[in-house]
């Protein structure tokens, strides 16, 4: 613990562990979302049957996506805390939101903006680490 | 409502789950396959499928903010499980989002 005494109280070693592992959650989003994507446009032209399933490859790739960004998870799991890391896994609304409005080209409304706005804010708000 | 409900409670324990599989991983990259981990799989795939029968009958608009109450379980098992402590910063965090979902579920 010794070495802890040199950094200086903005860089603590429990700051970048934290960060480090909201990073990998920030990763862990945008695979979910494109996974989320994936599966929307694959689920448009779903052919039923197993064979519909297994030749859907937006569908397939969605699911590969998802256990990816499962993955990314259970890693910042290892050292980060469940109660700090979990809720940021709300950005893969903001994610979802911005990329039905650039390729399904859905509706933006001042509502959606709003709620983006302040989950970022809320995710800053987790990040940022509180100066106890 | 209350399958999207259901599914909040049955993805929070999913993450209570996957918590305790990935501690497992401090023994290398490949214990990433272990019991703990399967299970919280399985309870985010039956999470999800819940999820999906409810959004049938649901609004978005309500079935948002009730998912994201799946975070309010996950801060309270890891309080209780994990010994995580309650913080102003989670808090805080946490109601923002909550406060963030609404209005995309209002938006959508």
């Amino acid at each position: 613990m010794s070495s802890t005494a040199i950094t200086s109280p903005v860089d603590q070693p429990d700051d970048r562990a934290r960060q480090r592992s909201i990073g990998l959650v920030f990763c862990c989003t945008i695979l979910g979302a494109a996974a989320q994507i994936l599966m929307k446009s694959g689920a448009n032209h779903f052919v039923p049957g197993l064979m519909g399933l297994i030749t859907n490859v937006p569908l397939m790739c969605g699911y590969v996506l998802y256990g990816m960004s499962t993955v990314l998870l259970v890693l910042a799991l290892k050292d980060g805390e469940l109660s700090l890391l979990y809720p940021v896994i709300a950005l893969t609304y903001v994610w979802v939101t911005g990329l039905s409005f650039l390729i399904f080209h859905d509706t933006a409304n001042v509502s959606k903006l709003v709620g983006i706005v302040i989950i970022v804010l809320g995710v800053g708000v987790l990040g940022k680490g509180g100066r106890s | 409502m209350l399958l999207v409900f259901v599914a909040s409670i049955i993805g929070s324990f999913g993450a209570v789950f996957l918590k305790l599989g990935a501690a497992k991983l401090h023994g290398g990259f490949w214990k990433i396959f272990n019991v703990q981990l399967a299970i919280g799989v399985i309870l985010f795939l039956g999470s999800s499928a819940f999820f999906v029968s409810g959004i049938r009958h649901g609004q978005l608009s309500v079935l948002y903010p009730m998912v994201s109450l799946g975070y309010v379980w996950t801060l309270v098992w890891s309080r209780i499980f994990f010994k995580e402590a309650f913080t102003r910063q989670k808090f805080l965090g946490l109601a923002l989002i909550l406060i963030g979902v609404c209005f995309v579920g209002l938006g959508s």
